[in-house]
This record gives structure tokens, C-alpha cells and sequence, in this order.
């Protein structure tokens, strides 16, 4: 019986050299690019399936149906933004029990469908809302500070060929209209309060843990604010939330700031509010067809344009690593998830 | 009336309301209505008809114009900061000098917040970058560095130096400061020198005024003792910092970035920190909104009128 004894030691050679591979850990379904502390932390404790693996040349949904076929297949799969979670993702994969997403938002996301089939998903939480919070009020003081308008000057010599830079306009005691009183918002308002900003805010609900003054939509919102900031996720009631209307109703002394999603203003009205003059200025960090920028307002002083970069810091990066690893983990322990989300919450 | 026979010599076009105010209400003298080369025939001119000068942070009334208008009684400055009127000069004289405090405290916070944020997340070359058309794919990755929790050290806890603690305190950034003598700020953490300063702080902020002892107050030791990848933001005087060490430590990469409102020699700003991508300049705008401008035109319109009829003056400061 030496040719049987022979079968099972290649059997078992096999079975234990694919454990000792994947070290007893539980297989990871990786479909973004990750820094290599993020990648290490991962391998730590994972069996990483890596879209993004050099010389890995299937595209992502091939990749997802291939890592969907391995013995022990994922259940759980980190993603971002760019992955599109939907009937047909899900349907190449149905090992996948827990979705971790790394995106700031969750527009790229069918929760609906994600709750019919009982798989779990986690958001970034709280990750990013430091940052883009301190963005949007960077953003502002440039608009109404002409900070990098003023800068330009400088740097082309007209400091000293014309003289002083136009006036810009004082932050203090402006009325500031949040739309979105979530993580970001709040974290602006609070950051705004210290500045002597008056705080308005629009949300689907008053908040009764805030004392700031509730407007229950858009319109009037803008009509009682000097300054509208956009901090509120990107769905289908919230699409051109700022249209041609709102910023008639804003005013032309006044100022929008963007840190949601482009789609949430109606980018070719608020373009045609500028150059007409109908509002005073515009800090925008995102736009309804990135990285495509309407070149009209490249001429235009009072805007400050940027790209998309308001949660891109070192601090957040390292934040983000430590909280996608928590829900991977509380998820494979059986614990509750960090940051669940469900199908009829929306980030505001 | 009285008032209109106060002649008053303003120094530089510094604001139209101001200009437009003064000349309805006194007897303006514009010192730039004469040539350069003929301001001293100018001001013999009009010596006794001058008794009041309006300067501001770049013009005012140094020894030279002081020697130059026997008549003057009153020196409004359109500014917070007087190191460029001779203070001695003027007590000997017994003439009167005004600044415009409080009105521009709030700005020149904003602006101390708004460079530090603009520096660390570079705001100003996110918008270059756009503008140049170079945002042509997602995913450029670079990342900068969070504004908030960062230590803020704060020379200077006078009006502004206050109200710049209190904006980051908003953000969680711990307030350390240093100033000749220890305030009752329990919040906020003393230290008994700008090295110690430095050393403690992520963010540096230069908001004393300019005199004798805080000239180069920010120096090459004081720039290493900042950690390296520290900020220094100035919204006080260009002369409060030595500007060639703080360019080289900016080029060599000693120091992290600067936002800087205030030059030494404005409005020449150093070539070399042009090429850079961790600075942010502006042109001395510390003060400059419309509604702050107005607040300053106001108190300087009526220190004026003040002591036209010999009533205390609003914000004296000699």
C-alpha cells in the first residue's frame, strides 16, 4: 500500500503548505491600491487577494470572480470609490459577506442590495471628516481672503509694479449655512463658531443637540446666509441641491464652498452665477465631471479651485489604515462592525 | 469750523474712503502730490498749516518728517503697529500718536489661521495646479499635512495673539506662547523663550509688535529649534524675522513651510521663495477687508476730530 501512503502525504504536503501560505488567515478580497504600511499591516494578519499585486493582469471584475473560485474564498473585500458595489459585483463574488469601504462617501454603493443579501458593510467613519472639516474653512478664508489670489500677485511682481491687492472681505460675523450637519458639518460649524461666524444649517432633521438655527431646505437656508458650504453626501435628494434658485436666494455678496460631491451643485448655473455676477465667490474642492473643470472660472479671481484633495493628509492616511483593519477584524471575530452602515441611513 | 482747519498731511493713497473723509472734513494735504525730489519744498511749503499726519504700517511719520513740520500736533495712524513713528521724537515734541487696535484684531487672526491652513494642506498650489490645466487624471495621491491638533506656538498674546489661541483651540490644537512676562492663561502654556518656543511648537506665529527687542526675534536659532517640518506664519513686521536665514532654511528644507503676510522690504518679497512650493505670500493683508478698512478709516477720523475738540482721544497710544 505504498503507492496510497504516498497519495496522502502529497495530499497532506499540499493542504498544509496552503495553510502555512495563508498562515490560518482569513482571505481578504484587496480591489484598491494601498501605501506599503497599509499592504504590510494587512498581510500581518490576512490572506491578502490583491487586485493591485505586480504582474496581477486580470481586470477587476475577472479578478473578483477568480478570488470568488479559491479554496476559502473571501468574505470580506476593502474597497474605495471607484469599486462599484451592485447586483452584478456581488452576484461574482457571493462568498463576500462584509464590504469595508475606504471612500469618504457612499454614492458608489448599493445599500439596498447589499442588505437584501445580508452582506454587512463598514464606511470610513469619522477617518476624513478632521481634514475635509479644516479644508472647507481654508477654502473660505482663501475666497474671502483672496489668498491665492493675492499670492498669484505677488508671485507674477505686481506687488511691487501696481501696489496694494484689492480688499477682501471679513470672515467675522458672516451667517453660515451648512448644508449637511454630519461629522464634516458639525466640525465646521464648531471651527466657524470660533471665528465669529453666525451658524444656519439645513439637514433632513433638526438637531436638537446644536442650538444653531434650522432652516428646512435649501432656498431659505441661502436667503438668511452670507455663505453656503456643501457638506452633505451625494444621493438622489441631495443632486443639484444647489441650483440656479438657491444661489439667487444666496446672493451676490454671497459665497459657496464645496467639499461634498460636484454633483450636489448645479455646476453650469454656478458658473453662469459668477460670471454674471449673481454670488461673490466660490471655494470648490470637487466637481460634477472630475478631473474636468470648467475653464471659464481659471480666469476668475474669486474662486479658489482644487482637486479633490480635502481628505489627503499624511494623519488621515495612517487613520484610515487603522480603521479598516478594525472592522476587518471586528467582522472576522464576529464582533459588531466599527462603522456599519445601513440601507436607510445617509451620511448627513 | 475747527475742524477744517486742521491740516492734515496724509502720507500715502491708503484708502478712498479715508482720503474722501479727510478731505471733507479737514484740510488735506496729499504728500504725493509732489514729486519725490520736491517733498521737502513741499512740506517747507506747508509747514505751518500741517498738524496732523495720517501714515500706516508702510509710511509714517519717522525723525526726518517729525524735524520737518514744527506745527504738528497729532500723528492717527492707519495701523495697529507704529514702529515706523519715532515714539521718542514725539513724546519730546509732545505730539499726540494714535493707532487703530481692536478693529483689525479678528482679521489678522483669520488671515494667521488662514495662511497656517493654506500653507499645510497647500491650498494656493491645489488652485495653481488646476489653473494650469494640470488635473488631467484622478488619483494624483500627494498628501499634505492636517491643520488641526497641531501645536501652536504664539509670540505674543496681546489682542491678536488671544484671538488667533482662541480660532485653534476650535481645531484641538494645543496653545503654547511666550511673551516677556506670564499671562493668567491656564489653557494655554507659558514658555520663557522663543528657542523654548520653537522647540515645543509644530506651528510658529510671530504677533508682538515691532520694537527694539523683537526685532529678529525670529532667528537662525529660533529656526532650528522648530521642528523640521515646522511652519512659521507672519502677520506682525517683515523685521521681526531674518529674512535671509528663514529664506536659506526655506530652500535648504531646515524648516517645513511659512506663510507670510509681512516682508522686509515690501513690497519686495525674496526671489528665491518663489520657486518654492511650501510658502504662502501674500502682500500685507493682514487688515485687508472692506468692512476693517472702514472700522480703521473711523478711528482715525475721529482720534482727529477728537482732538480738534479737545476731547480725549478714542485710542491713543502716546
Amino acid at each position: 500500500n505504498r503507492k496510497g501512503v504516498a497519495l496522502l502525504a502529497v495530499v497532506a504536503t499540499l493542504k498544509l503548505a496552503t495553510m502555512a501560505a495563508a498562515g490560518g488567515k482569513p482571505a481578504v478580497l484587496l480591489l484598491r491600491p494601498v501605501d506599503a504600511p497599509f499592504a504590510a499591516a494587512l498581510r500581518d494578519r490576512f490572506r491578502v487577494l490583491d487586485l493591485y499585486a505586480p504582474g496581477q493582469a486580470l481586470p477587476a471584475l475577472a479578478f473578483v470572480a477568480a478570488a470568488a473560485a479559491v479554496p476559502e474564498p473571501p468574505r470580506a473585500t476593502v474597497i474605495w470609490g471607484g469599486v462599484r458595489v451592485d447586483a452584478s459585483f456581488l452576484d461574482a463574488a457571493p462568498s463576500l459577506r462584509c464590504v469595508v469601504s475606504t471612500a469618504a462617501g457612499l454614492d458608489h454603493i448599493d445599500l439596498a442590495e447589499c442588505a437584501r443579501r445580508g452582506v454587512a458593510v463598514a464606511n470610513s467613519g469619522e477617518v476624513y471628516s478632521t481634514d475635509v472639516a479644516d479644508y472647507a474653512v481654508g477654502l473660505l478664508l482663501d475666497v474671502l481672503r483672496r489668498v491665492s489670489a493675492s499670492e498669484r500677485y505677488v508671485r507674477r511682481g505686481s506687488w511691487a509694479a501696481q501696489g496694494d491687492y484689492p480688499l477682501g472681505s471679513k470672515l467675522g460675523g458672516k451667517r453660515v449655512g451648512i448644508i449637511g450637519l454630519g461629522n464634516i458639518g458639525s466640525r465646521i460649524a464648531k471651527r466657524l463658531e470660533a471665528f465669529g461666524c453666525i451658524i444656519h444649517y439645513n439637514s433632513r432633521k433638526p438637531k436638537d443637540s446644536v442650538s444653531y438655527k434650522y432652516f428646512p431646505n435649501v432656498h431659505e437656508l441661502a436667503a438668511e446666509s452670507d455663505v453656503l458650504v456643501v457638506a452633505c453626501a451625494l444621493n438622489k435628494a441631495t443632486r443639484h441641491i444647489v441650483n440656479k434658485d438657491v444661489l439667487e436666494a444666496l446672493g451676490k455678496d454671497g459665497v459657496v464652498v464645496n467639499i461634498g460631491r460636484g454633483a450636489n451643485i448645479d455646476e453650469a448655473e454656478l458658473v453662469i452665477a459668477l460670471r454674471e455676477g449673481k454670488i461673490a465667490g466660490a471655494g470648490l474642492d470637487v466637481f460634477e465631471h472630475e478631473p474636468k473643470v470648467p475653464a471659464e472660472l481659471f480666469s476668475m479671481e474669486n474662486v479658489v479651485l482644487s482637486r479633490h484633495v480635502a481628505v489627503l493628509t499624511e494623519e488621515s492616511r495612517s487613520d484610515l489604515r487603522a480603521h479598516t483593519i478594525g472592522n476587518l477584524e471586528a467582522f472576522f471575530s464576529g464582533q459588531p462592525l466599527l462603522t456599519p452602515v445601513h440601507a436607510d441611513s445617509l451620511a448627513q | 469750523m475747527a475742524m477744517e482747519s486742521l491740516g492734515v498731511l496724509l502720507l500715502h493713497p491708503m484708502n478712498a474712503y479715508l482720503e474722501q473723509e479727510l478731505d471733507s472734513r479737514f484740510r488735506l494735504f496729499r504728500f504725493w502730490d509732489s514729486p519725490p525730489d520736491g517733498r521737502a519744498e513741499f512740506l517747507r511749503a506747508n509747514s505751518s498749516a500741517i498738524r496732523a499726519v495720517v501714515g500706516n504700517a508702510g509710511y509714517n511719520a519717522d525723525a526726518a518728517l517729525i524735524d520737518a513740520l514744527p506745527s504738528l500736533e497729532i500723528v492717527a495712524s492707519f495701523s495697529v503697529g507704529i514702529d515706523r513713528v519715532d515714539l521718542p521724537k514725539c513724546r519730546e515734541r509732545g505730539i499726540r500718536v494714535t493707532n487703530t487696535p481692536d478693529v483689525l484684531t479678528d482679521d489678522v487672526a483669520d488671515l494667521a489661521v488662514g495662511l497656517a491652513i493654506a500653507a499645510l494642506r497647500k491650498i494656493p498650489q491645489a488652485d495653481r495646479y488646476v489653473r494650469a490645466g494640470l488635473w488631467k487624471a484622478k488619483g494624483d495621491y500627494t498628501l499634505t499635512t492636517r491643520f488641526s491638533g497641531k501645536r501652536v506656538g504664539i509670540i505674543g498674546l496681546g489682542r491678536i495673539g488671544l484671538a488667533i489661541a482662541t480660532r485653534v483651540e476650535a481645531f484641538d490644537c494645543p496653545v503654547n506662547y511666550y511673551q516677556r512676562t506670564k499671562k493668567d492663561c491656564p489653557s494655554y502654556t507659558y514658555y520663557p523663550s522663543v528657542v523654548e518656543l520653537a522647540a515645543n511648537s509644530d506651528i510658529l506665529v510671530v504677533a508682538c509688535p515691532l520694537n527694539e527687542q523683537t526685532r529678529h526675534i525670529v532667528n537662525r536659532e529660533v529656526i532650528e529649534a522648530l521642528v523640521p517640518k515646522g511652519l512659521l506664519i507672519n502677520i506682525g513686521r517683515g523685521p521681526h524675522v531674518d529674512e535671509p536665514e528663514l529664506v536659506s532654511a526655506l530652500v535648504e528644507g531646515r524648516l517645513g513651510g511659512a506663510g507670510l503676510d509681512v516682508f522686509e522690504d515690501e513690497p519686495n518679497v525674496p526671489e528665491a521663495l518663489f520657486a518654492l512650493d511650501n510658502v504662502v505670500l501674500v502682500p500685507h493683508v493682514g487688515s485687508g477687508t472692506h468692512e476693517t478698512r472702514q472700522a480703521m478709516a473711523d478711528l482715525v477720523l475721529g482720534n482727529l476730530e477728537a482732538h480738534v475738540l479737545k476731547k480725549p482721544l478714542l485710542t491713543p497710544v502716546v
